[in-house]
Order: C-alpha cells, then sequence, then structure tokens
C-alpha cells in the first residue's frame, strides 16, 4: 500500500513528440483513480510510465516516498492488468497467477496459499489447471486479476482492463472491480476512454487531453461543473450543446442572460437540461428543428437544429413524446442549468 | 464439405493413388534389391519379389561393410552421420534462436546492420565459400574431426530469419506482463519464448536435421580418415568400384534413409499438436 506521486512528470519521443506534458497529480493511499481521455491524449503513456514500461523523459515519480524514476517494472511494487490481458498461453492458470512470485523467490506453500485465496475471490477456483486458450473473454479477464492479485503490489495499474470484453460482462465486471477495490483498499490507477466507467469506478476522475490534465476531481464535480469546454463535451453522453451567447439573445431572453459572467461568449446545455414542458419559474425558449428521432427504452433523444441557425443540438427527453420528424419544437431552458465559458480559453468562467 | 460426386471421387483417387505409386516404387526396388544374392542385380533383369539374403546382407554390411570400396561398417557410418547430423541440427537451432532473440528484443547499435548481414549470408551456401572454409578448417586443425565436419555448417540465416518473424508476432504485452512479473532477459527466453517456439523448433528440427543427414561434399572433402566416414559418402564410394556391390549398397541406402523418417515421426506429433493449439 502507497500514495503515487507524479511531479511535471513528462515523455519525449523521438523526434520532439510530447506525449506527456508535464503531470503533477497526487493519489492517495487507498485511491481509485481514473484517467480518462479520448485515443492519443497520453493516459495509456502516462500508466505506462509509472508502470516502467516507458521511460520518463523529465519529473519525479514516487510511489510511497521513493523515488522510482530509474527501477525496473519489477522492482516498483506494482501489478499491471493489460488490455488484451497477455496471459502466458503455455502455462496454467495457476501457473499464470505464479509465475511473478516464483520469480520473487516465494516459498511453495506461500505460493500455493496465495493463489487459492486469489482464486477464490476471484472464483477461478474450477480453472487452476486449465490452459488460458480454454477460457472465455470473461475469466481470462479474471486470471488477468489473480495475477495481478496474488503480488499484493502497493498499486494496481489497469490499462483499459475491459475493452476487450462484451458489453454485459463489461457492466459485471465493472461492479466487481469496483467491490474488489474497496475490500483490498490498494491504490489503483486505471486507464479508460469510456466516459461511463470512468464515472463509476472512480474516486477521482482525471481528465487529460493532448498530453495535459484538464480537470482532476470526483466523477459529480466533474459532471456538474466541468473546468473547460473540452470536459463539458467528453464527460456526459449524448455530450453537452454548445450555444453561443449571441444567438440566445437574439432569441429574446427575458434579461436571464445578463448576469452571465465576464468574458461569457459560450454557453454548455446538457440534453437533459432541455425541456418539452415549461418549468415553472423564468426560462428562456428555443425553436428547433426536429431532424431525426432516436428511441433507446427508456430514454429518447432528439437531434434538432436549431431555428435560423445550423447548429446541431442534441436533446434528452424520458419516454417517447409524441413528436414527428419535420416537426418544429419548442425547448424551455432555466438559468442554472446554463455552464458559461469563454470560447477562445476554452475556459469556464464562472458560476 | 457436403459433396456427392462419384465420377470425381475416382478421377482423384486415381491421380493420388499413381502418384504415391510413382514415389513408392524405387523405395520398394531398393528394398528387394538389398535381399538379393550377390551376382543377381548383374544378370540383366531386374527382380520384382524379395530374394532370401535379405538378413545376410544387411548383416554384412551392418558389421563389416565393405573394405575393397574403403567403407567402413555400416553401424560405424550411420553413427558418425547421426552425431554430425545432430551436432548440425542443435547448434543451428541454438544458434539461431538466440541470434533471433537479440534481434527482435534488444535495442543495440547496428541492429539491422546485423539483421542484414545475417539475411545476406542467405546468398553463400557451403558450396559456394567452400575453398575459403576449407582453408579456414585446416588452419584451424579441424580436419577428420567431427568439429570440422558440423561447426562450418551451423551459422543459419533461414532458421534466424524465420525466428525473428515468429518472435514479432509475440505480443508486446507479453514481454512487459513478464517485466512487471519480475522476469529478465534470460528468464523471459526460458520461460515463455522457448515454449512457444516449440511448434517451430519442431518443423525446423526436421528440416535441418534432414540438411545435415545429407550433407556430402564437405564431409568428402575434410574426411580422409575412414572412423569419420559418413554413409552418404560410403554409399557414394561402393557405388564408384569398379564392380560395385548392389545388393550391399542397397542395403546401406535403406539403412540411410532410415533416421530421418524416424526423425520425422518423433517430431510430427510435436507439430501437429502444435499446429491444433493455435493460440497467442
Amino acid at each position: 500500500m502507497a500514495s503515487i506521486t507524479l511531479e511535471g512528470l513528462k515523455k519525449t519521443y523521438a523526434g520532439n513528440v510530447d506525449a506527456v506534458k508535464g503531470i503533477d497529480l497526487h493519489i492517495e493511499d487507498g485511491e481509485f483513480v481514473v484517467l480518462v481521455g479520448p485515443s492519443g491524449c497520453g493516459k495509456s503513456t502516462l500508466l505506462r510510465m509509472v508502470a516502467g514500461l516507458e521511460t520518463i523523459t523529465d519529473g519525479t515519480l514516487k510511489i510511497g516516498d521513493r523515488v522510482v524514476n530509474k527501477l525496473e517494472p519489477a522492482e516498483r511494487d506494482i501489478a499491471m492488468v493489460f488490455q488484451n490481458y497477455a496471459l502466458y498461453p503455455h502455462m496454467t492458470v495457476y501457473n499464470n497467477l505464479a509465475y511473478g512470485l516464483k520469480n520473487r523467490g516465494f516459498k511453495k506453500d506461500e505460493i500455493e496459499k496465495r493463489v487459492r485465496i486469489a482464486a477464490k475471490m476471484l472464483e477461478i477456483e474450477d480453472f487452476l489447471e486449465r490452459k488460458p486458450r480454454k477460457l472465455s473473454g470473461g475469466q481470462r479477464q479474471r486470471v488477468a486479476m489473480g495475477r495481478a492479485l496474488v503480488r499484493e503490489p502497493a498499486a494496481f495499474l489497469f490499462d483499459e482492463p475491459l475493452s476487450n470484453l462484451d458489453a454485459k460482462l463489461r457492466v459485471q465486471m465493472r461492479v466487481e472491480i469496483k467491490q474488489l477495490q474497496r475490500r483490498l483498499k490498494t491504490t489503483s490507477l486505471y486507464v479508460t476512454h469510456d466516459q461511463l466507467e470512468a464515472m463509476t469506478l472512480g474516486d477521482r476522475l482525471v481528465v487529460l487531453s493532448a498530453g495535459q490534465i484538464e480537470q482532476v476531481g470526483t466523477p459529480m464535480e466533474i459532471y456538474a461543473r466541468p473546468a473547460t469546454m473540452f470536459v463539458a463535451g467528453f464527460i456526459g453522453s449524448p455530450a453537452m450543446n454548445m450555444v453561443p451567447v449571441e444567438y440566445l439573445h437574439a432569441r429574446g431572453s427575458n434579461g436571464l442572460l445578463d448576469n452571465l459572467p465576464d468574458g461569457t461568449d459560450i454557453v454548455g446545455i446538457r440534453p437533459d437540461d432541455m425541456h418539452l414542458t415549461p418549468p415553472e419559474g423564468p426560462h428562456l425558449i428555443v425553436q428547433s428543428t426536429l431532424e431525426l428521432f432516436e428511441a433507446a427504452g427508456a430514454e429518447s433523444h432528439l437531434y434538432v437544429r436549431l431555428a435560423d441557425s445550423d447548429q446541431p443540438t442534441v436533446i434528452r427527453v424520458s419516454g417517447q413524446p409524441p413528436v414527428a420528424e419535420g416537426e418544429t419544437l419548442r425547448f424551455h431552458v432555466t438559468r442554472n442549468t446554463l455552464h458559461p465559458f469563454n470560447s477562445t480559453t476554452g475556459k469556464r468562467t464562472g458560476d | 464439405m457436403v459433396e456427392n460426386r462419384p465420377w470425381a471421387n475416382f478421377f482423384a483417387h486415381t491421380v493420388l493413388i499413381i502418384g504415391v505409386a510413382l514415389v513408392i516404387f524405387p523405395v520398394y526396388i531398393a528394398l528387394v534389391a538389398s535381399t538379393q544374392a550377390p551376382g543377381d542385380l548383374l544378370r540383366g533383369t531386374m527382380p520384382l519379389l524379395p530374394g532370401s539374403h535379405g538378413i545376410e546382407n544387411y548383416k554384412l554390411m551392418w558389421q563389416s561393410g565393405v573394405s575393397t570400396a574403403n567403407s567402413p561398417p555400416a553401424a560405424k557410418m550411420l553413427w558418425n552421420s547421426f552425431v554430425m547430423a545432430m551436432a548440425i541440427t542443435v547448434g543451428k537451432l541454438s544458434i539461431s534462436l538466440l541470434s533471433a532473440f537479440a534481434i527482435v528484443y534488444f535495442r543495440f547499435r547496428f541492429r539491422m546492420f546485423f539483421f542484414w548481414l545475417i539475411f545476406v549470408t542467405l546468398m553463400l551456401p557451403v558450396e559456394v565459400r567452400i575453398i575459403p572454409t576449407f582453408q579456414v578448417v585446416a588452419d584451424l586443425k579441424m580436419l577428420n574431426s567431427f568439429a570440422g565436419l558440423s561447426i562450418p555448417l551451423i551459422a543459419s540465416a533461414t532458421a534466424t530469419f524465420l525466428f525473428r518473424q515468429f518472435f514479432m508476432t509475440i505480443p508486446e504485452e507479453m514481454l512487459e506482463a513478464a517485466r512487471v512479473d519480475g522476469a529478465g532477459p534470460l528468464k523471459f527466453f526460458k520461460d515463455i519464448l522457448l515454449p512457444l517456439s516449440v511448434t517451430n523448433i519442431a518443423a525446423l528440427f526436421v528440416i535441418m536435421f534432414i540438411y545435415g543427414w545429407n550433407q556430402y561434399l564437405w564431409p568428402l572433402l575434410i574426411t580422409t580418415d575412414p572412423n569419420y566416414t559418413t554413409i552418404v559418402m560410403g554409399i557414394q564410394r561402393m557405388t564408384a568400384e569398379e564392380n560395385p556391390q548392389w545388393h550391399l549398397v542397397m542395403a546401406a541406402v535403406v539403412m540411410a534413409a532410415l533416421p530421418p523418417v524416424l526423425v520425422i515421426l518423433f517430431m510430427q506429433r510435436l507439430f501437429v499438436k502444435g499446429l491444433t493449439e493455435t493460440e497467442k
């Protein structure tokens, strides 16, 4: 068990490509932190730097109180779960779990004990004598986790461990990973591009873009108060709509937009904050044309185009409202659901 | 595939049977010839049924050989061939495994240069470089020795190249997982690369063994001592006599053909097993 501290961590590849541009982050002992961002944002590189699979160009990395910049992965006291599991195909599940312990010179009965405990925890006891190819995707995933568990490391590193599973299994494993981490209280760093996975798993999220941190916070903090337009667009599905303030002014704002913070020229509105029926109290009214109606069971997504503008916008409503494609609709938005941004800096202006 | 075309079946089988017969017939003739009495093969008509001198011919060949042709007993020659072929095979496999491992997994200076250097030697088979190689072996006093027979033939660009291609198909995460699991380079090689390469090793073992077993020109050149005569050389010497004793030559031929067959039969289990376990 240990905390992980990143100070000004940088990675520059040959040809002056900056993959990670100076990351400062402190992960508390026992905390579950999720790195989330679009592909190519440097999140995997960052994780691999912590693991010791990529060299660190600049900055300091501490696990516990130890600076581990130059240590081999095996000496860092971490365990990693890979996206494609990377199980050893010629070894039985038992040997897959035991290999790391054997290399560290553990006694035979100690290995046996630890493997049994991990296997029991992950419910893979019945497969211990099988080879990985005889297992299903979900079972392989468990073995990969088991390989990390038996080591009892200071930290777990997960590199998109669920992205090879089907949707149903992914949800199930997500819950199990969360429960396991709660029980073991081992510091964990988890990389994913799936914002739903990030929201549900992490104690804290780190949203990355182009090798830099956009925002750090609890999932709800980030959802309720995205610090940049990038985070606003990335977290939440369907993505937040961005509407220029000028446009809303021109439609008649009832004075509702007068107290927006200085520098605000664009506002974000979550798809679920646009209502078909007028809410109580003062609100804005927006006219739009329905272009596509997408029924998704409990909720529906309305893809609309705002009147006198080519701005595509998504609206989420519960149930199936009686609307037809091509119809003109009116939407109602209250002031407190607006997220004010400045489009030049990309940053939130206040509120 | 479900198919019911009797004529196609018939046609296919006829072609196959003719093909098999063409391959089997010379082998059958060799077997038959090796069981005849000394003068039987020189009478003009080739007997097509086995004679009654089989055991006697094989025994003679195995125990005493044909001394007039300077050909030692077959037992000795087979042993020599076996030692040479095994030395070449094991040597080739170990060297090419190690060099492929170095080329794929280590980033050293001039890596690609060395890879191409190895690759270019494919263009230089023994026959092309035979005179300088002979000179080197002679200077190193390795004439008339197993070392001289096998060492110059050990370096193998083909096997290095094949192992390199195979290693590159192993996902990089495997190496990374092993590193996180605390395995150093040699441990990774021994515990993970070698077991995964078993199929390739078995296939190459067969090819290399037959290559070593069939060496003709090189042993002919560097050995003069009958103690190092290989079976292939022995057969050549027996046929070069004024009046070759064909029944004994054929007995030697049959014996010479057996070890490669045994190696294939033994190794086949390994690579058939490997091929059905396709999993990375």
